[in-house]
Protein backbone atom coordinates (compact mmCIF):
# COMPACT_ATOMS: atom_id res chain seq x y z
CA UNK A 1 0.00 0.00 0.00
CA UNK A 2 0.88 3.66 -0.76
CA UNK A 3 0.70 6.17 1.73
CA UNK A 4 -2.11 7.75 0.12
CA UNK A 5 -4.08 4.02 0.59
CA UNK A 6 -5.64 3.21 3.58
CA UNK A 7 -7.35 0.01 4.63
CA UNK A 8 -10.80 -0.59 5.70
CA UNK A 9 -12.35 -3.40 7.29
CA UNK A 10 -15.74 -5.06 5.66
CA UNK A 11 -16.50 -8.01 7.78
CA UNK A 12 -13.71 -10.32 6.68
CA UNK A 13 -12.09 -8.12 3.86
CA UNK A 14 -9.45 -5.51 3.87
CA UNK A 15 -10.49 -2.56 1.43
CA UNK A 16 -8.14 -0.55 -0.12
CA UNK A 17 -9.33 3.28 0.06
CA UNK A 18 -6.73 5.26 -2.01
CA UNK A 19 -6.24 9.19 -2.40
CA UNK A 20 -5.43 10.27 -6.21
CA UNK A 21 -5.88 13.92 -5.08
CA UNK A 22 -6.64 16.19 -2.33
CA UNK A 23 -8.98 19.11 -2.49
CA UNK A 24 -11.36 21.03 -0.23
CA UNK A 25 -14.93 20.11 -0.23
CA UNK A 26 -16.61 16.77 -0.65
CA UNK A 27 -14.62 14.03 -1.50
CA UNK A 28 -15.32 11.98 -5.34
CA UNK A 29 -15.75 8.44 -4.81
CA UNK A 30 -14.04 6.51 -7.83
CA UNK A 31 -16.27 3.16 -8.44
CA UNK A 32 -14.35 1.16 -11.10
CA UNK A 33 -15.90 -1.39 -13.23
CA UNK A 34 -15.92 -5.11 -13.15
CA UNK A 35 -12.31 -6.64 -13.16
CA UNK A 36 -10.96 -3.21 -12.91
CA UNK A 37 -9.13 -1.54 -9.99
CA UNK A 38 -8.62 2.03 -9.48
CA UNK A 39 -6.63 4.20 -11.29
CA UNK A 40 -2.80 5.50 -10.62
CA UNK A 41 -3.95 9.24 -10.71
CA UNK A 42 -7.13 10.91 -11.40
CA UNK A 43 -8.50 10.75 -15.33
CA UNK A 44 -7.34 13.72 -17.35
CA UNK A 45 -11.01 14.29 -18.43
CA UNK A 46 -12.44 14.74 -14.74
CA UNK A 47 -12.54 18.15 -12.87
CA UNK A 48 -13.04 18.25 -9.06
CA UNK A 49 -12.13 20.57 -6.41
CA UNK A 50 -13.13 18.24 -3.59
CA UNK A 51 -10.42 15.05 -3.07
CA UNK A 52 -10.62 12.29 -4.95
CA UNK A 53 -10.78 8.98 -3.80
CA UNK A 54 -10.78 5.62 -5.62
CA UNK A 55 -12.14 2.39 -3.87
CA UNK A 56 -11.09 -1.47 -4.79
CA UNK A 57 -13.94 -4.17 -4.19
CA UNK A 58 -13.57 -7.01 -3.04
CA UNK A 59 -11.84 -9.14 -4.87
CA UNK A 60 -10.22 -6.84 -6.87
CA UNK A 61 -7.18 -4.25 -6.99
CA UNK A 62 -5.35 -4.42 -3.69
CA UNK A 63 -8.50 -5.11 -1.68
CA UNK A 64 -8.84 -9.16 -0.18
CA UNK A 65 -9.47 -12.06 -2.70
CA UNK A 66 -11.77 -14.06 -0.31
CA UNK A 67 -11.59 -17.78 -0.46
CA UNK A 68 -14.12 -19.48 -2.36
CA UNK A 69 -16.30 -16.67 -4.10
CA UNK A 70 -19.98 -15.78 -3.69
CA UNK A 71 -19.91 -12.16 -4.96
CA UNK A 72 -23.18 -10.41 -5.74
CA UNK A 73 -23.62 -6.87 -6.17
CA UNK A 74 -24.76 -6.27 -3.10
CA UNK A 75 -22.46 -7.24 -0.82
CA UNK A 76 -20.17 -4.76 -2.62
CA UNK A 77 -22.76 -2.44 -1.41
CA UNK A 78 -21.10 -3.36 1.95
CA UNK A 79 -17.57 -2.34 0.64
CA UNK A 80 -19.12 1.25 -0.25
CA UNK A 81 -20.87 1.59 3.05
CA UNK A 82 -17.34 0.99 4.37
CA UNK A 83 -16.17 3.99 3.15
CA UNK A 84 -19.16 6.17 4.07
CA UNK A 85 -18.90 4.69 7.76
CA UNK A 86 -14.69 6.65 7.37
CA UNK A 87 -15.49 9.81 5.41
CA UNK A 88 -18.87 10.68 5.19
CA UNK A 89 -20.72 12.10 2.84
CA UNK A 90 -19.37 11.52 -0.99
CA UNK A 91 -20.57 12.26 -4.96
CA UNK A 92 -20.01 9.06 -6.37
CA UNK A 93 -18.35 8.12 -9.98
CA UNK A 94 -19.06 4.73 -11.20
CA UNK A 95 -17.88 2.91 -14.50
CA UNK A 96 -19.64 0.11 -15.14
CA UNK A 97 -20.16 -2.69 -11.92
CA UNK A 98 -19.62 0.81 -9.93
CA UNK A 99 -22.72 2.23 -11.57
CA UNK A 100 -24.98 -0.79 -10.60
CA UNK A 101 -23.45 -0.31 -7.01
CA UNK A 102 -23.46 3.15 -7.42
CA UNK A 103 -27.31 3.18 -8.02
CA UNK A 104 -27.71 0.89 -4.84
CA UNK A 105 -25.81 2.63 -1.85
CA UNK A 106 -27.61 6.04 -3.71
CA UNK A 107 -30.46 4.33 -2.75
CA UNK A 108 -29.14 2.47 0.95
CA UNK A 109 -28.02 5.42 2.29
CA UNK A 110 -29.28 8.99 0.26
CA UNK A 111 -28.28 11.32 3.00
CA UNK A 112 -24.67 10.14 2.53
CA UNK A 113 -24.71 9.57 -1.05
CA UNK A 114 -24.55 13.36 -2.52
CA UNK A 115 -25.16 12.51 -6.56
CA UNK A 116 -23.98 9.06 -8.56
CA UNK A 117 -22.96 9.52 -11.75
CA UNK A 118 -23.60 6.03 -14.15
CA UNK A 119 -21.18 6.12 -16.80
CA UNK A 120 -20.03 2.96 -19.22
CA UNK A 121 -17.56 0.27 -18.34
CA UNK A 122 -17.22 -3.61 -17.63
CA UNK A 123 -20.00 -5.06 -15.49
CA UNK A 124 -22.65 -2.76 -16.90
CA UNK A 125 -25.05 -4.81 -17.90
CA UNK A 126 -25.05 -7.75 -15.63
CA UNK A 127 -26.03 -11.23 -16.19
CA UNK A 128 -29.71 -9.74 -17.54
CA UNK A 129 -33.08 -9.42 -16.70
CA UNK A 130 -33.90 -13.16 -15.00
CA UNK A 131 -31.82 -16.13 -14.50
CA UNK A 132 -29.89 -18.12 -17.20
CA UNK A 133 -29.83 -21.38 -17.57
CA UNK A 134 -28.66 -23.38 -14.55
CA UNK A 135 -25.10 -23.59 -14.45
CA UNK A 136 -22.23 -24.06 -11.44
CA UNK A 137 -19.47 -21.86 -12.83
CA UNK A 138 -16.04 -22.17 -11.63
CA UNK A 139 -13.17 -20.79 -12.74
CA UNK A 140 -10.30 -21.87 -14.71
CA UNK A 141 -7.29 -23.34 -12.37
CA UNK A 142 -4.66 -21.16 -11.59
CA UNK A 143 -3.16 -18.72 -9.17
CA UNK A 144 -5.59 -16.47 -7.20
CA UNK A 145 -4.64 -12.79 -7.57
CA UNK A 146 -6.75 -9.87 -8.26
CA UNK A 147 -9.21 -9.95 -10.43
CA UNK A 148 -10.72 -12.40 -8.57
CA UNK A 149 -11.75 -14.94 -11.03
CA UNK A 150 -14.94 -15.79 -9.33
CA UNK A 151 -15.80 -12.17 -8.92
CA UNK A 152 -15.64 -12.10 -12.89
CA UNK A 153 -17.98 -14.89 -13.21
CA UNK A 154 -20.60 -14.15 -10.49
CA UNK A 155 -20.71 -10.57 -11.02
CA UNK A 156 -20.99 -11.30 -14.55
CA UNK A 157 -24.22 -13.15 -14.01
CA UNK A 158 -25.44 -11.07 -11.77
CA UNK A 159 -29.79 -10.40 -12.14
CA UNK A 160 -30.54 -6.79 -12.89
CA UNK A 161 -34.41 -7.08 -12.70
CA UNK A 162 -35.67 -3.22 -14.68
CA UNK A 163 -38.18 -3.35 -12.07
CA UNK A 164 -35.74 -4.08 -9.16
CA UNK A 165 -33.71 -1.21 -10.28
CA UNK A 166 -36.12 1.05 -10.89
CA UNK A 167 -37.05 0.61 -6.86
CA UNK A 168 -33.68 1.53 -6.28
CA UNK A 169 -33.76 5.02 -8.28
CA UNK A 170 -36.96 5.29 -6.53
CA UNK A 171 -35.12 5.55 -3.01
CA UNK A 172 -32.79 7.42 -3.77
CA UNK A 173 -35.07 10.48 -5.06
CA UNK A 174 -37.37 9.71 -2.15
CA UNK A 175 -34.31 9.88 0.14
CA UNK A 176 -32.34 12.64 -1.21
CA UNK A 177 -32.96 16.41 -1.03
CA UNK A 178 -31.08 16.80 -4.70
CA UNK A 179 -33.67 17.03 -7.78
CA UNK A 180 -31.19 14.67 -9.41
CA UNK A 181 -29.84 12.75 -7.10
CA UNK A 182 -28.58 10.17 -10.34
CA UNK A 183 -27.12 11.19 -13.40
CA UNK A 184 -26.67 8.70 -16.57
CA UNK A 185 -23.96 9.36 -18.56
CA UNK A 186 -23.39 6.07 -20.04
CA UNK A 187 -24.41 5.23 -23.71
CA UNK A 188 -24.92 1.52 -23.37
CA UNK A 189 -28.11 1.04 -22.04
CA UNK A 190 -28.96 -2.42 -20.58
CA UNK A 191 -32.85 -2.70 -19.53
CA UNK A 192 -32.16 -1.47 -15.71
CA UNK A 193 -30.27 1.48 -17.08
CA UNK A 194 -33.89 2.38 -19.42
CA UNK A 195 -35.72 1.44 -16.46
CA UNK A 196 -34.12 4.21 -14.05
CA UNK A 197 -33.50 6.91 -17.36
CA UNK A 198 -37.13 7.67 -17.41
CA UNK A 199 -37.23 8.03 -13.41
CA UNK A 200 -38.19 11.32 -12.35
CA UNK A 201 -35.26 12.56 -10.15
CA UNK A 202 -32.68 10.89 -12.83
CA UNK A 203 -31.33 13.42 -15.03
CA UNK A 204 -29.09 12.48 -18.23
CA UNK A 205 -26.11 14.04 -20.01
CA UNK A 206 -22.81 13.88 -19.89
CA UNK A 207 -20.11 12.87 -17.22
CA UNK A 208 -18.97 16.70 -16.65
CA UNK A 209 -22.50 18.09 -16.65
CA UNK A 210 -23.30 15.44 -14.00
CA UNK A 211 -20.10 16.10 -11.94
CA UNK A 212 -20.82 20.11 -12.23
CA UNK A 213 -23.98 20.06 -10.36
CA UNK A 214 -23.12 17.71 -7.50
CA UNK A 215 -19.96 19.74 -7.13
CA UNK A 216 -22.54 22.53 -6.87
CA UNK A 217 -25.10 21.37 -4.39
CA UNK A 218 -24.21 21.47 -0.72
CA UNK B 1 -10.66 -33.40 -2.57
CA UNK B 2 -11.70 -35.19 0.25
CA UNK B 3 -9.80 -35.32 3.40
CA UNK B 4 -10.14 -36.95 6.73
CA UNK B 5 -12.06 -39.90 6.46
CA UNK B 6 -12.07 -40.53 9.89
CA UNK B 7 -14.83 -42.98 11.11
CA UNK B 8 -17.66 -41.42 14.20
CA UNK B 9 -17.48 -38.07 15.89
CA UNK B 10 -16.14 -37.29 19.51
CA UNK B 11 -19.20 -38.14 21.71
CA UNK B 12 -18.02 -37.22 24.41
CA UNK B 13 -20.10 -33.35 24.64
CA UNK B 14 -23.52 -34.66 22.85
CA UNK B 15 -26.41 -34.84 24.86
CA UNK B 16 -29.25 -37.42 24.06
CA UNK B 17 -32.43 -37.41 22.38
CA UNK B 18 -35.06 -40.59 21.28
CA UNK B 19 -34.00 -41.79 18.01
CA UNK B 20 -31.13 -39.72 17.67
CA UNK B 21 -28.24 -40.84 16.58
CA UNK B 22 -24.88 -39.15 15.37
CA UNK B 23 -23.68 -39.71 11.90
CA UNK B 24 -21.39 -42.68 11.12
CA UNK B 25 -18.76 -40.77 9.49
CA UNK B 26 -17.44 -37.93 8.92
CA UNK B 27 -14.96 -35.98 6.02
CA UNK B 28 -14.15 -32.70 4.60
CA UNK B 29 -14.69 -31.68 1.26
CA UNK B 30 -12.51 -28.36 -0.50
CA UNK B 31 -15.15 -26.91 -2.14
CA UNK B 32 -12.46 -23.79 -3.98
CA UNK B 33 -10.90 -23.86 -0.72
CA UNK B 34 -13.81 -23.94 1.37
CA UNK B 35 -13.72 -26.68 3.77
CA UNK B 36 -17.52 -28.46 3.81
CA UNK B 37 -18.22 -30.49 6.49
CA UNK B 38 -19.69 -33.82 5.17
CA UNK B 39 -21.67 -36.50 7.41
CA UNK B 40 -22.86 -39.79 6.62
CA UNK B 41 -25.67 -42.06 8.03
CA UNK B 42 -25.99 -45.90 6.90
CA UNK B 43 -23.81 -48.60 5.04
CA UNK B 44 -21.64 -46.87 2.48
CA UNK B 45 -22.01 -49.70 0.16
CA UNK B 46 -25.52 -48.78 0.11
CA UNK B 47 -26.39 -46.23 -2.58
CA UNK B 48 -26.06 -42.73 -2.00
CA UNK B 49 -28.93 -40.76 -1.35
CA UNK B 50 -28.14 -36.53 -0.51
CA UNK B 51 -29.80 -34.39 2.07
CA UNK B 52 -29.41 -30.64 2.11
CA UNK B 53 -30.53 -29.07 5.34
CA UNK B 54 -32.31 -25.86 5.97
CA UNK B 55 -30.90 -21.98 6.21
CA UNK B 56 -29.60 -21.31 9.93
CA UNK B 57 -29.57 -25.30 10.49
CA UNK B 58 -27.02 -27.37 9.86
CA UNK B 59 -26.46 -31.24 8.91
CA UNK B 60 -27.07 -32.70 12.73
CA UNK B 61 -30.20 -31.61 12.64
CA UNK B 62 -31.15 -34.55 10.71
CA UNK B 63 -29.93 -36.86 13.71
CA UNK B 64 -33.00 -38.46 13.56
CA UNK B 65 -34.35 -38.35 10.60
CA UNK B 66 -31.74 -39.64 8.62
CA UNK B 67 -31.19 -42.61 10.54
CA UNK B 68 -34.66 -43.63 9.37
CA UNK B 69 -33.46 -43.35 5.68
CA UNK B 70 -30.63 -45.45 6.30
CA UNK B 71 -32.46 -47.86 8.40
CA UNK B 72 -34.36 -48.15 4.78
CA UNK B 73 -31.32 -49.49 2.65
CA UNK B 74 -29.58 -45.78 1.74
CA UNK B 75 -26.27 -44.33 2.59
CA UNK B 76 -27.37 -40.60 3.69
CA UNK B 77 -24.80 -38.14 3.08
CA UNK B 78 -25.35 -34.30 4.13
CA UNK B 79 -23.12 -31.60 4.61
CA UNK B 80 -22.93 -28.37 6.59
CA UNK B 81 -23.29 -25.50 4.58
CA UNK B 82 -20.96 -23.03 4.64
CA UNK B 83 -20.56 -21.14 7.47
CA UNK B 84 -22.89 -23.68 9.28
CA UNK B 85 -22.26 -26.40 11.46
CA UNK B 86 -18.77 -27.47 10.84
CA UNK B 87 -17.92 -26.05 7.91
CA UNK B 88 -15.68 -23.16 6.98
CA UNK B 89 -16.82 -19.38 8.12
CA UNK B 90 -15.99 -17.91 4.53
CA UNK B 91 -15.51 -14.34 3.29
CA UNK B 92 -18.90 -14.30 1.39
CA UNK B 93 -22.18 -16.06 0.96
CA UNK B 94 -24.41 -16.54 -2.18
CA UNK B 95 -26.94 -18.60 -3.49
CA UNK B 96 -24.33 -19.96 -6.05
CA UNK B 97 -21.32 -20.60 -3.78
CA UNK B 98 -24.07 -22.48 -1.91
CA UNK B 99 -24.83 -24.40 -5.07
CA UNK B 100 -20.98 -25.06 -5.70
CA UNK B 101 -20.21 -26.12 -2.33
CA UNK B 102 -23.07 -28.60 -2.81
CA UNK B 103 -21.78 -29.50 -5.91
CA UNK B 104 -18.69 -30.32 -4.67
CA UNK B 105 -19.96 -33.00 -2.12
CA UNK B 106 -21.99 -34.67 -4.86
CA UNK B 107 -18.86 -34.98 -7.21
CA UNK B 108 -17.16 -37.28 -4.35
CA UNK B 109 -19.59 -39.95 -4.79
CA UNK B 110 -20.35 -42.70 -7.04
CA UNK B 111 -21.25 -41.12 -10.54
CA UNK B 112 -24.46 -43.11 -10.71
CA UNK B 113 -27.94 -40.73 -10.31
CA UNK B 114 -28.95 -40.54 -6.83
CA UNK B 115 -32.14 -38.87 -4.61
CA UNK B 116 -32.15 -35.64 -3.91
CA UNK B 117 -33.65 -34.53 -0.81
CA UNK B 118 -33.55 -31.04 0.70
CA UNK B 119 -35.33 -28.95 4.04
CA UNK B 120 -36.72 -25.54 3.27
CA UNK B 121 -34.06 -23.51 1.94
CA UNK B 122 -32.00 -26.91 1.35
CA UNK B 123 -35.10 -27.94 -0.75
CA UNK B 124 -34.69 -24.85 -3.07
CA UNK B 125 -31.08 -25.87 -3.57
CA UNK B 126 -31.45 -29.22 -4.28
CA UNK B 127 -33.89 -27.81 -6.70
CA UNK B 128 -31.81 -26.02 -8.03
CA UNK B 129 -29.19 -29.16 -8.24
CA UNK B 130 -31.14 -30.57 -10.23
CA UNK B 131 -31.76 -28.20 -13.43
CA UNK B 132 -27.63 -27.80 -12.90
CA UNK B 133 -26.92 -31.81 -12.41
CA UNK B 134 -29.32 -33.62 -14.33
CA UNK B 135 -27.35 -36.31 -15.15
CA UNK B 136 -26.89 -36.97 -11.36
CA UNK B 137 -30.47 -36.94 -9.86
CA UNK B 138 -32.79 -40.26 -10.04
CA UNK B 139 -35.34 -38.25 -7.84
CA UNK B 140 -35.96 -34.90 -5.91
CA UNK B 141 -38.07 -34.66 -2.73
CA UNK B 142 -38.52 -31.37 -1.22
CA UNK B 143 -39.85 -30.49 2.78
CA UNK B 144 -41.37 -27.51 2.49
CA UNK B 145 -38.84 -25.83 0.05
CA UNK B 146 -41.18 -24.58 -1.91
CA UNK B 147 -40.97 -20.57 -1.67
CA UNK B 148 -44.21 -18.05 -2.01
CA UNK B 149 -44.67 -14.78 -2.24
CA UNK B 150 -47.50 -15.45 -0.82
CA UNK B 151 -45.78 -13.72 3.02
CA UNK B 152 -46.40 -10.55 1.65
CA UNK B 153 -49.79 -10.71 -0.70
CA UNK B 154 -51.27 -8.26 2.02
CA UNK B 155 -48.90 -5.99 2.03
CA UNK B 156 -49.37 -2.67 -0.26
CA UNK B 157 -46.84 -1.80 -2.87
CA UNK B 158 -45.87 1.56 -0.62
CA UNK B 159 -45.72 -0.28 2.51
CA UNK B 160 -44.00 -3.17 0.80
CA UNK B 161 -41.27 -0.27 -0.64
CA UNK B 162 -40.95 1.05 2.96
CA UNK B 163 -40.23 -2.57 4.50
CA UNK B 164 -37.37 -3.44 2.04
CA UNK B 165 -36.19 0.04 2.08
CA UNK B 166 -36.32 -0.95 5.93
CA UNK B 167 -34.66 -3.72 5.35
CA UNK B 168 -31.83 -2.60 3.43
CA UNK B 169 -30.82 -0.14 5.73
CA UNK B 170 -31.33 -3.00 8.62
CA UNK B 171 -28.74 -5.04 6.58
CA UNK B 172 -25.73 -2.47 6.05
CA UNK B 173 -26.36 -1.55 9.51
CA UNK B 174 -25.31 -5.29 10.51
CA UNK B 175 -22.70 -5.10 7.85
CA UNK B 176 -21.17 -2.41 10.10
CA UNK B 177 -20.85 -4.13 13.28
CA UNK B 178 -19.25 -7.59 12.21
CA UNK B 179 -15.79 -6.84 12.61
CA UNK B 180 -15.05 -9.49 15.25
CA UNK B 181 -18.27 -10.37 15.96
CA UNK B 182 -19.06 -13.54 17.61
CA UNK B 183 -22.22 -15.36 19.10
CA UNK B 184 -23.56 -14.73 22.90
CA UNK B 185 -22.35 -17.55 25.11
CA UNK B 186 -25.12 -19.07 27.28
CA UNK B 187 -25.92 -22.01 29.31
CA UNK B 188 -27.48 -25.09 26.89
CA UNK B 189 -31.01 -24.13 28.30
CA UNK B 190 -30.16 -19.95 27.37
CA UNK B 191 -28.89 -21.20 23.31
CA UNK B 192 -32.15 -23.22 23.11
CA UNK B 193 -34.56 -21.04 24.63
CA UNK B 194 -32.60 -18.34 21.92
CA UNK B 195 -33.13 -20.86 18.78
CA UNK B 196 -36.23 -21.72 20.10
CA UNK B 197 -38.06 -18.14 19.01
CA UNK B 198 -37.19 -19.35 15.63
CA UNK B 199 -38.16 -22.81 16.21
CA UNK B 200 -41.07 -22.50 18.78
CA UNK B 201 -43.04 -26.12 17.46
CA UNK B 202 -40.00 -27.82 17.98
CA UNK B 203 -39.46 -29.77 21.50
CA UNK B 204 -37.72 -27.94 24.25
CA UNK B 205 -35.77 -30.97 24.83
CA UNK B 206 -35.02 -31.39 20.89
CA UNK B 207 -33.57 -28.25 21.21
CA UNK B 208 -31.34 -28.72 24.23
CA UNK B 209 -30.17 -31.72 21.81
CA UNK B 210 -29.13 -29.85 19.09
CA UNK B 211 -27.14 -27.11 21.06
CA UNK B 212 -24.95 -30.45 22.20
CA UNK B 213 -24.22 -31.03 18.62
CA UNK B 214 -24.34 -27.45 16.85
CA UNK B 215 -22.65 -25.65 19.60
CA UNK B 216 -19.25 -25.18 21.12
CA UNK B 217 -18.96 -25.08 24.62
CA UNK B 218 -16.04 -22.88 25.71
CA UNK B 219 -14.84 -21.50 29.35
CA UNK B 220 -17.41 -18.76 29.09
CA UNK B 221 -20.11 -21.13 27.92
CA UNK B 222 -22.11 -22.54 24.73
CA UNK B 223 -22.13 -20.67 21.09
CA UNK B 224 -23.54 -21.79 18.43
CA UNK B 225 -21.46 -22.72 15.60
CA UNK B 226 -22.96 -20.92 12.77
CA UNK B 227 -21.29 -17.91 11.23
CA UNK B 228 -21.65 -15.36 13.58
CA UNK B 229 -21.54 -12.64 10.40
CA UNK B 230 -24.94 -14.66 8.74
CA UNK B 231 -28.22 -12.68 9.05
CA UNK B 232 -31.50 -13.56 8.40
CA UNK B 233 -33.23 -11.49 5.49
CA UNK B 234 -30.83 -9.52 3.15
CA UNK B 235 -31.87 -7.57 -0.43
CA UNK B 236 -31.48 -8.54 -3.03
CA UNK B 237 -33.19 -9.10 -7.01
CA UNK B 238 -34.27 -13.06 -5.88
CA UNK B 239 -38.03 -13.68 -6.09
CA UNK B 240 -40.02 -17.08 -5.13
CA UNK B 241 -40.69 -17.87 -8.77
CA UNK B 242 -37.67 -17.74 -10.00
CA UNK B 243 -37.20 -20.99 -7.65
CA UNK B 244 -40.47 -22.40 -8.79
CA UNK B 245 -39.53 -21.92 -12.29
CA UNK B 246 -37.37 -25.05 -11.73
CA UNK B 247 -39.65 -27.43 -10.76
CA UNK B 248 -41.93 -27.80 -13.91
CA UNK B 249 -38.69 -29.20 -16.36
CA UNK B 250 -37.35 -31.87 -13.90
CA UNK B 251 -37.32 -34.78 -15.28
CA UNK B 252 -36.69 -37.38 -12.29
CA UNK B 253 -39.70 -38.33 -10.21
CA UNK B 254 -40.90 -35.48 -8.00
CA UNK B 255 -42.73 -35.42 -4.41
CA UNK B 256 -42.91 -32.02 -2.64
CA UNK B 257 -43.86 -32.13 0.99
CA UNK B 258 -45.81 -29.01 2.55
CA UNK B 259 -46.30 -28.57 5.97
CA UNK B 260 -49.96 -27.04 6.22
CA UNK B 261 -48.93 -24.99 9.80
CA UNK B 262 -47.85 -21.85 8.83
CA UNK B 263 -44.77 -20.29 11.00
CA UNK B 264 -41.76 -17.81 10.98
CA UNK B 265 -39.32 -20.05 9.01
CA UNK B 266 -41.47 -21.14 6.58
CA UNK B 267 -42.32 -19.41 3.13
CA UNK B 268 -46.36 -19.64 3.95
CA UNK B 269 -47.05 -21.72 0.55
CA UNK B 270 -50.33 -23.26 -0.14
CA UNK B 271 -50.55 -25.86 -1.99
CA UNK B 272 -52.20 -23.80 -5.14
CA UNK B 273 -49.13 -22.13 -5.03
CA UNK B 274 -46.82 -25.60 -6.03
CA UNK B 275 -49.33 -27.49 -7.54
CA UNK B 276 -49.20 -25.64 -11.17
CA UNK B 277 -45.40 -26.21 -11.28
CA UNK B 278 -45.36 -29.65 -10.37
CA UNK B 279 -43.89 -31.47 -13.53
CA UNK B 280 -46.03 -34.32 -15.16
CA UNK B 281 -46.40 -37.44 -12.53
CA UNK B 282 -45.12 -35.35 -9.57
CA UNK B 283 -46.36 -36.87 -6.06
CA UNK B 284 -47.85 -33.80 -3.88
CA UNK B 285 -48.45 -33.85 -0.08
CA UNK B 286 -49.99 -31.15 2.47
CA UNK B 287 -49.68 -32.54 6.06
CA UNK B 288 -51.87 -30.92 8.35
CA UNK B 289 -51.06 -30.37 11.86
CA UNK B 290 -47.58 -29.79 10.73
CA UNK B 291 -45.34 -26.71 10.78
CA UNK B 292 -41.98 -25.86 8.45
CA UNK B 293 -39.73 -28.27 10.40
CA UNK B 294 -41.68 -31.62 8.84
CA UNK B 295 -38.83 -34.06 9.19
CA UNK B 296 -38.26 -33.26 12.86
CA UNK B 297 -41.94 -32.90 13.93
CA UNK B 298 -43.01 -36.01 12.07
CA UNK B 299 -39.83 -37.73 11.52
CA UNK B 300 -41.67 -41.20 11.15
CA UNK B 301 -44.11 -40.17 9.32
CA UNK B 302 -42.20 -38.41 6.62
CA UNK B 303 -39.44 -40.69 6.58
CA UNK B 304 -41.80 -42.83 5.54
CA UNK B 305 -43.54 -41.19 2.49
CA UNK B 306 -39.94 -40.29 1.51
CA UNK B 307 -39.15 -44.38 1.57
CA UNK B 308 -42.30 -45.57 -0.11
CA UNK B 309 -41.74 -42.91 -3.21
CA UNK B 310 -37.95 -44.16 -3.94
CA UNK B 311 -38.59 -47.35 -3.72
Amino acid sequence: MTERTSVLRHNRVDLALHRLSEGEGRPLLLLHGLGECTPETVPDFLTWSGPVLGLDFTGHGRSTVPVGGGYTSEILVGDVDAVLTEVGAVTILGRGLGAYVGLLIAAARPELVRGVVLTDGPGLVGGGVHPGSPLLPYPAPGPVVPPDPFALLELSRDVRPPDYAQNYARYAVEGSNLDEPLWVSTVVRPEWVVAISDEPGVGRGSISQGLLRYAAAD
Amino acid sequence: MVTDLSPGIDAQTAGSFPGARRPDRRRTVDAAGIDISVVEWGDIDHPALVMAHGGFDFAETLNVFAPKLAAGGWRVVSWDQRGHGDSAHAHLYSWEADQRDAAAVIATLPPTPMPFVGHSKGGSLVMHLANALPHRISALVNLDGLPSGRAMTDVSEHERTRMLRREMSAWLDHRRTLVGKQRKPGTIEELAERRGRMNPRLDPKWLQYLVTVGATELPDGWRWKIDPTLRMGGFGPWRPEWSMLRLPGIGAPVMGILGMDLELMGWGTRPEDVVPYLPPGARFEALNGVGHFVHIEQPRMVADLVLEFLS
